[in-house]
């Protein structure tokens, strides 16, 4: 694995079925009696986060410290970063303050990707969502989520069928799961009307439709996306209601999804927007299985940037 | 003051010697000695280089290029004339700005500088500057340009048109429909799509070149179109040129040869307004630059300082520098892949430009009794650009690096050396 994990394209299927096999192996210890591992004993991990985002930070944090490595939580609020601090400038000082890692989130596009290429620093960078870009570790968590529902396709993805259905144009969470995805194999399918559909993806591997109802019975996964209502100010689509009507995963709609296929949501929820209620909280959900697996994936990928020590040995501590 | 450039090689491989007298070329023919010979050893003698379109930053932003660090790189990119755009700090929207910055450029002494004034007031978009003020100024200005902006009011674009009718001035657009581009940071396309910046699309500047030429028709105006950089803007020019509009247009040397893939790793030295295209499109404009429905190329050197650029891409300005790259990315992308020889580039880069903007002194045939402004190009050469060669005050050029053919050696400005073998001439002034 590269030294930095920028975009899931820093990935060969092969490495993430590495990180996501790694995630299984921390599960078992997680499980125990002690939850703790002395992995990152001495190293620093910093979480600068430039937009708020209270549970990716908070995952991060518990995935560190689960390693024993220590954290540093720099947000931009209330910091030198409101005051006009550049990027550089920020993260010369977390250079010189000794980070192994860094976990950026950041509000344009590419940001951690400048930050790993510009020299600015020697740490280890991890995009934990760079504006309408990517966001690896919640693909990462989505595919250990989906595998451990679905143990047929542990091995490959090869024949799932994946609906992700929402604001694709502005979601990072779309781009790195597509990328993801069809890597491991799966069949994607992006639903969304057309003005949420970037006019580029034409490149994807992925099909695209503009009818929920037309292919809601196929999926085995159906990903839901947050829908921002400020998409409804700039005339992305005409209301809330009509939103919800066309693309919203109400009862109905739940009720069509085949018998063993599952519910996903990145968080927050918007419920009765893109999410009812009843879909958000029906056994189909895996909603908070997301967040507690993002844990442990998150504990993977810094283990294996920061190159803890064999794991075999680590477990029989 | 009489000297003589000898074993000059004309466009048409004929080797000569040229005698200046004063300003102007007295005399050419075989083995003439007047005064100091310099002897270019048989390199490529034509006349010095014209932009439309150089911005300047002075006043108001002498930290990333002022008149004088700007004409230096002009000079060694083989100009005599460049065009400052109005964009600065104030905006060059009445007469006292124009002639300052006019003033500026004859105290540097390198080149003309001729100021380009702003079309609407403080480049709002909302009401028409003095025109007729800053024509009959020192300046003279002629050629009127919001750039950087577009004027994107129609009945303001027409107004504007019609006005500059008086002294025969043009409006220079930069197309860009401003309710299609918020927030726009790249190209609409695939790059875009993977990327997850937001899309600029073609159609936000070919929406606003197809208005614009069919309001120039109306009111029977000169219109340029600045920095053209898709292929259905070259369309629309072929088209509007066919019904005999009055147009013309230009491409910058970096929209030749560079592509949105660049755009890859979020670099923000390719950052620039207009946005890179695609491979499609630089094949269009080439085509179009070849067969001439694109009249010129224009720089648009935009200089920055290192803060603005060593930042994410979001946050970073748009822009490149270009004076000094100019010439031979022009060679590379025209000349070497034989789509246009050394006198189309000489007519799209020198005599053209001269010709729209006016600037009689500039741009003429090498003939006895035209104005001494010469560039000597060694057309053998190869060098690889260095950003921190450049004469520039600000560095931001995308061709770090890049191994590029044929090199200014001599420019003469009004029968004046300023540049000699690749060294700005000290104490240059008019």
């Amino acid at each position: 694995m590269k030294k930095h994990l920028l975009s899931i394209n820093d990935l060969t299927a092969a490495d993430a079925l590495e990180i996501l096999n790694t995630a299984r192996e921390l599960a078992k210890i997680s499980d125990g009696p002690v939850k703790k591992l002395p992995t990152l004993r001495g190293r620093t991990v910093v979480n600068l986060f430039f937009e708020d985002s209270t549970r990716t930070r908070i995952s991060f944090e518990s995935a560190a410290k689960r390693l024993s490595a220590d954290v540093i939580n720099f947000s931009a609020k209330g910091s030198s970063v409101s005051k006009g601090e550049s990027l550089k400038d920020t993260a010369q000082t977390l250079q010189a303050m000794g980070a192994d890692a860094v976990v950026i989130r950041h509000g344009a596009s590419g940001a951690a990707q400048r930050l790993a290429d510009s020299g600015w620093i020697s740490a280890s960078v991890i995009n934990a969502g760079d504006g309408t870009h990517e966001h690896p570790t919640q693909a990462l968590l989505d595919a250990y989520t989906i595998r451990s529902r679905f143990p047929e396709f542990r091995e490959s993805f090869d024949g799932l069928k994946v609906g992700i259905v929402g604001d694709i144009l502005h979601s990072r969470v779309a781009r790195s799961n597509v990328l993801l995805l069809t890597k491991l194999g799966a069949h994607v399918t992006l639903i969304a009307p057309p003005t949420l559909i970037p006019v580029g993806v034409t490149d994807w591997k992925v099909d695209v439709s503009y009818n929920l109802d037309s292919i809601i019975n196929s999926v085995d996964v159906l990903m839901v996306l947050r829908v921002q209502s400020e998409r409804m100010a700039d005339s992305f689509f005409p209301s809330e209601r009509e939103y919800s009507r066309g693309y919203g995963l109400d009862l109905a709609r739940l009720n069509s999804l085949k018998e063993n296929a599952i519910v996903m949501h990145p968080g927050p929820m918007n419920r009765g927007l893109e999410i009812s209620a009843e879909s958000a909280d029906s056994h189909k959900s895996v909603v908070l299985a997301q967040v507690s697996n993002g844990v442990l994936v998150r504990m993977a990928v810094l283990y294996q940037l920061l190159g803890g020590a064999a794991l075999a040995g680590e477990v029989s501590v | 003051m009489q000297f003589t450039i000898g074993n000059a090689r004309m466009l048409d491989g004929q080797i000569v010697d040229v005698v200046i007298n004063g300003e102007v070329i007295s005399e050419i023919g075989n083995g003439l000695k007047v005064g100091e010979v310099i002897d270019v050893k048989k390199n490529l003698l034509i006349p010095a280089l014209v932009d439309l379109h150089t911005h300047l930053r002075e006043p108001g932003r002498e930290d990333s290029e002022t008149v004088a660090t700007g004409s230096a790189a002009a000079v060694k990119g083989g100009y005599t004339a460049i065009s400052a755009m109005a964009n600065t700090f104030p905006v060059a929207d009445t007469a006292g700005v124009v002639e300052q910055v006019y003033r500026l450029g004859q105290e540097a002494g390198l080149c003309d500088v001729f100021p380009i004034g702003a079309v609407t007031q403080g480049l709002k978009g909302e009401a028409l500057a003095e025109l007729g003020a800053m024509a009959n100024s020192k300046a003279k200005v002629r050629i009127f340009s919001d750039d950087g902006k577009c004027v994107s009011d129609p009945m303001l674009m027409r107004r504007a048109l019609e006005y500059v009718k008086i002294f025969n001035g043009i409006i220079a657009q930069h197309a860009q429909d401003p309710a299609l581009t918020v927030g726009s940071q790249m190209n609409e396309g695939i790059v875009s799509a993977r990327l997850g910046l937001t899309g600029w699309p073609a159609v936000a500047e070919e929406a606003i070149i197809a208005r614009d030429i069919l309001l120039a028709e109306h009111v029977g105006s000169r219109l340029h179109i600045c920095h053209l950089t898709t292929a259905g803007g070259v369309d629309l020019v072929r088209f509007a040129k066919s019904r005999g509009i009055s147009v013309t247009a230009e491409v910058t040397p970096h929209h030749l040869l560079l592509t949105d893939e660049l755009v890859q790793n979020y670099d923000p030295i390719f950052k620039v307004n207009p946005p890179l295209r695609t491979e499609k499109d630089v094949i269009a404009l080439r085509k179009g630059l070849a067969d001439g429905t694109i009249d010129i190329v224009g720089t648009d050197h935009a200089p920055h300082p290192t803060e603005d650029k060593d930042c994410e891409w979001q946050s970073a300005a748009f822009g490149m520098v270009g004076l000094e790259t100019a010439l031979s990315v022009v060679v590379k992308a025209m000349i070497e892949s034989k789509l246009m020889s050394w006198s189309d580039l000489v007519d799209r880069m020198s005599i053209t430009p001269a010709k729209i903007a006016g600037y009689s002194k500039h741009g003429n045939q090498i003939v006895k009794g035209s104005q001494a402004n010469l560039t000597i190009i060694d057309t053998d050469k190869t060098w690889i650009v260095d950003r921190n060669r450049l004469s520039s005050k600000s560095k931001n050029t995308p061709f770090d690096g890049m191994k590029l053919p044929s090199q200014v050696i001599h420019t003469f400005l009004n029968g004046k050396q300023v540049l000699n073998d690749g060294l700005i001439v000290n104490g240059g002034s008019n």
